[in-house]
């Protein structure tokens, strides 16, 4: 237990000081702003495939509406401090709870059942919360878009630094939640969901229950990914959050690893990055998408990481306490 | 122009294109019936079925004669690619965990939606399908075209064809059987795999003849003509119950009927909502559908 | 060892310190453009690219500007505000260009206008229509009319030319293109004297039209007003003429190769452009002539914007004298010139006045389908 409490604090302090230097190294101008709007639009793609792999990955439920979760949680943070004057962290905050309302109407019907209804159900809802965007004009700037959302600052220089400042913790908070959550005897109740339902039931687990609690806090970390995003961009429009944006997110799971932390974030860094470098594959792009899809299904279902995880703790002790401690650091690994 | 009137005109409007969303839900139900898998990609084989008929129509003109030719060859054509499909992508993850083949299927259709975009001969651009010259036939006030006619017509016959392969050949009693109970069909030495790709042949197929017939009634053909008539579809085969072949008619018929009349006497806007409206309903109310038959999990 | 590492060290900083001191002082002049070479709009991005494309070379071929060649930079937006942001992002911060010509549709535009205009970016889009692209301030052009002007011109046309009274509208709700110009042509059909009988929408990419059609047809209409692009129109077309519906119908800009996309459902039917490339207008002829040699293509109306907003921007970095974009954003106030898409002046809003062509499809001697001067709509 104190172990698991010394994990995350080094964990969170390491992060702390290299989100902290990067912001710096930006606000200076080692990293210029372009390359910091990638990293920083990385991060939030990191968050929100996160969340799709805490219900698809760990919990084995395909989940195609994550890009539609993000539409609520950008649109609520940004009528949040457009219209009632919210503070940031607020309206962000408010998004995720707003969000995950809306993962629990979903999920409750849907759920409860066996097979796979959740997959065709997100992909309705993603298009139809698209349709609803579009039609709450007063709300939500209808086709044109909302603009003129404030950013993090209004200071044209800070605003790099600040943006990533912000999306970097948020998703440094994610991942030491999510690591964290999984530990727990939930994140194990989910776990034997995803393995054999029939199994758990019979095991006293209330898959229901345990299928709804993972879908809600997915669809909750979802939404605040989308609340990151519009202040991040400053600009809604209902076609940002197309399917192919839940295809995007969908990849990143699939290529770090369905139930790999790690996978994803990694993942996540590469492929947003890979985006924007390889513009001159132009349409191909989107062929090449779904063959990564279907042949990591076919020839690697585990994707880049497996299920397995890279903790700093321990990579930590095998660098350079090896010597003394190498019974301890073994017992480690077993648990990682 | 009375409200009656409307109403009668909505409903042709209405049994015309549930006809198309009815031999679509068929190809769904029939896979989902005998893998227990949604085949995502099942619209976008009615987007090759319909460039299919596109490419026999615009080399022959179009004739009674060649709009038959083009059914065939769409027909055939997606056959070989359903097979194709199952061989290569599904079979394989025939016993992985069932997120992985749905991931797959959802890869295969973004795969044929944006490869068809890429490739010179279709195109990005939407294409003008040929079709026939409307000639209207006035019913008192009510107006029907002959294409909604044929529409009707051909889905018609096309099911009977389907119901009486099902329920009266021997290769139905197959598909029946590997539906019912994979493991004892294959113990009383029916050949599970020809059965299987028997059935990804047949349905898309019909989902050819589906396209090619939508693509007569709403004459254009894009790589992304299918994915909504998917969705709609696939909700027509849960309405109407999954795995049941008359269920997956009815299914089309209601949608496509509903669809119409949300748009005349709602909002055209609430038409896709509607649809989703439905399958949550029906998904609260009786998951199992209108004709299905509720089975209890066998461990 | 050590010291040759040293050595080696000292050499590489040499040349990248010369590599970077050789960038500040660069040869050209950088001219970012965002179009959206891929993705759903790919067709009129690679146009209008190819057009601006051809413009700096002539402009180049012409001795450049200051004394400088013209660099253009392209970046692709696919059509996604998200990636419009980047790419300005990449072109302000990496590329370092004066000015950027873009992006293609409202949408993308919108979401980089505010950054535009905070960083003093100038910014001329060539053919984004919506009217509130250019509210962000004194720093964000565009070289083609709105939206407002357009469904005006439509509403303008069908009262006094076409004597129409009872008029239906059918649009696509989902498309801030389509609503803005059918409220505007709504409210100026009205203003006028005539009735809208009939409001119809539909989402985008929507086949069935019949049920919004039989209930315009039920409201007797005496024209139809569809404000969309043309692979929608030729589908409402045809379900028009089906529902045995005569009256004429019109548009915008989207129609704008509607003549190479559609059947003969459309013929009789009015569309306002921005050009007509069978003008007798010597511009337009150079333009067309020179365009099609090139590419082998007739050259849409965005293209010919795309061209028009190149020497625009050329002209004012030319009278500008410098590379200061406050002076540039002066200079192209100034702006005051016969182009291929009619004389441009700009108005307080940095708008373009101009006037806008009606065009007529008629069947051509050849059998196909063509357009025809209807008239011209002044501002």
């Amino acid at each position: 237990m104190k172990k698991n409490i010394a994990n995350g604090l080094t964990l969170a302090a390491i992060a702390v000081v290299f989100t902290g230097i990067l912001a710096a190294l930006v606000y200076i101008g080692v990293i210029d702003e372009y390359t910091a709007q990638i990293l920083t639009l990385a991060g939030i793609n990191i968050i929100v495939a996160l969340s799709l792999n805490l219900i698809s990955g760990f919990t084995g439920q395909l989940a195609l509406g994550h890009a539609g979760f993000m539409a609520v949680g950008a649109y609520t943070t940004a009528v949040c401090i457009m219209k009632f004057n919210f503070p940031m962290l607020l309206a962000i905050l408010t998004s995720g709870l707003v969000t995950a309302v809306f993962g629990l109407i979903i999920g409750f019907p849907t759920l409860r059942l066996r097979g796979d209804y959740l997959a065709i159900v997100t992909l309705g809802f993603g298009e139809i919360i698209r349709v609803i965007m579009i039609n709450l004009e007063q709300i939500t700037g209808g086709a044109a878009g909302l603009k003129g959302i404030p950013s993090f600052t209004e200071d044209i220089l800070l605003a790099p630094a600040l943006s990533m400042l912000w999306v970097f913790s948020v998703m440094i908070i994610t991942i030491i939640l999510m690591s964290n959550l999984i530990k727990s005897s939930y994140g194990r109740a989910v776990l034997s969901v995803r393995e054999d339902e029939i199994a758990a039931n019979s095991m006293g687990i209330n898959v229901f229950y345990y299928k709804m609690y993972a879908f809600t806090i997915s669809a909750f970390i979802a939404g605040v990914g989308g609340g990151l995003y519009a202040p991040f961009f400053g600009y809604l429009n209902p076609t940002m959050f197309n399917f192919l944006k839940s295809v995007d997110f969908l990849v990143i799971v699939v290529l770090g690893g369905m139930g790999s932390i790690t996978g994803t974030v990694i993942a996540g860094f590469v492929l947003t990055y890979l985006q924007e470098f390889l513009r001159f594959l132009r349409d191909y792009r989107l062929v090449i998408y779904p063959l990564l899809l279907i042949f990591i299904m076919l020839f690697r279902p585990s994707g880049l990481m497996g299920n397995r995880e890279i903790s700093i703790l321990a990579l930590w002790q095998r660098l350079f306490k090896s010597d003394r401690t190498q019974s301890k650091v073994d017992k480690a690994g077993e648990r990682q | 122009m009375g409200f009656l009137h409307e109403f009668l005109q909505q409903m042709v409007n209405g049994l015309s294109l549930g006809s198309i969303y009815a031999l679509l839900a068929l190809g769904y139900t029939m896979v989902y019936g005998i893998v227990k898998l949604i085949n995502f990609a099942h619209g976008d084989i009615l987007m090759l079925g319909a460039f299919g008929g596109f490419f026999v129509l615009a080399a022959y003109g179009v004739t009674p004669l060649t709009f038959v030719l083009a059914l065939l060859v769409g027909m055939i054509v997606c056959a070989v690619v359903g097979i194709v499909i199952e061989k290569t992508c599904y079979k394989p993850l025939r016993n992985a965990p069932r997120i992985n083949a749905l991931i797959t299927a959802i890869g295969v259709s973004i795969f044929i939606e944006n490869g068809a975009r890429v490739v010179k001969v279709i195109g990005p651009n939407p294409k003008e399908f040929p079709t026939f010259k409307t000639v209207n036939f006035p019913i008192g006030d009510v107006n029907i075209s002959q294409i909604q006619i044929i529409v009707f017509v051909v889905s018609i016959a096309l099911m009977f064809l389907l119901t009486y392969i099902v329920n009266h050949t021997k290769l139905g009693k197959a598909m029946r059987a590997v539906s019912f109970d994979r493991p004892a069909a294959y113990l009383m030495g029916i050949n599970v795999d020809w059965i299987i790709s028997f059935t990804f042949a047949l349905g898309s197929a019909l989902a050819a003849a589906a396209g090619i017939l939508f693509a007569s009634a709403y004459p254009q053909v894009e790589p992304y003509m299918g994915i909504i008539p998917g969705l709609k579809a696939f909700v027509a085969a849960v309405l109407g119950g999954i795995g049941s072949i008359p269920g997956a008619m009815l299914g089309g018929f209601i949608m496509g009927i509903a669809e119409t009349l949300t748009k005349g006497f709602i909002s055209s806007q609430l038409a896709d909502a509607i649809a989703f409206g439905i399958l949550i309903l029906i998904l609260v109310v009786k998951p199992s559908g209108i004709l299905g038959k509720n089975v209890s999990e066998k461990v | 060892m050590l010291k040759n590492r040293l050595l080696l060290a000292g050499i590489i900083l040499v040349l990248v310190f010369s590599l970077i001191s050789g960038c500040n002082e660069s040869k050209t002049i950088k001219i970012g453009t965002i179009q959206p070479i891929s993705g759903q709009v790919s067709a009129y991005g690679i146009q209008t690219r190819d057009a601006i494309a051809m413009a700096i070379e002539e402009i180049n071929a012409n001795g450049g500007v200051l004394g400088k060649k013209l660099e253009l930079i392209v970046e692709d937006d696919e059509a996604s505000p998200e990636k419009t942001t980047n790419a300005f992002k990449k072109l302000t911060a990496k590329d370092k260009v004066v000015a950027i010509i873009g992006a293609l549709t409202s949408k993308c535009t919108l979401a980089i206008t505010k950054e535009a205009q905070a960083k003093k970016v100038v910014l001329i889009t060539s053919s984004s229509t919506n009217d509130t692209v250019t509210d962000a301030g004194e720093f964000i052009f565009r070289a083609c009319y709105n939206d407002s002007f357009q469904g005006q011109v439509n509403a303008k046309f069908a009262y006094e030319t076409l004597k129409a009274r009872r008029a239906a509208i059918l649009y696509d709700i989902t498309n801030d293109y389509s609503k803005g110009l059918m409220s505007n042509f709504k409210a100026k059909f009205e203003e006028l004297g005539g009735q809208i009988v009939a409001i119809e929408s539909y989402s985008t990419g929507d086949k069935d039209f019949n049920a919004q059609l039989t209930k315009i047809k039920a409201s007797q209409p005496e024209v139809l007003f569809i404000p969309d692009y043309y692979s929608t129109i030729s589908l409402i077309a045809k379900q028009v003429r089906g529902q045995g519906m005569t009256i004429p119908m019109m548009g915008g800009d989207g129609w704008d190769e509607i003549t190479n996309n559609a059947g003969d459902e459309v013929i009789g039917c009015y569309y306002s452009n921005h050009y007509s490339p069978d003008s007798d207008d010597e511009d337009v002829k150079a333009f067309v002539t020179k365009f099609r040699e090139k590419y082998n293509i007739t050259p849409n109306a965005l293209a010919a914007l795309g061209y028009d907003a190149a020497y625009i921007l050329a002209d004012a970095i030319e009278k500008a004298g410098s590379l200061d974009p406050v002076k540039i954003q002066q200079a192209m106030m100034e702006t005051d010139k016969k182009m291929v898409t009619g004389y441009i002046r700009f108005n307080e809003k940095r708008n373009p006045v101009k006037s806008a062509v009606m065009l007529k499809v008629v069947k051509g001697a050849d059998g196909k389908l063509t357009t025809e001067y209807a008239g011209t709509v002044n501002p």
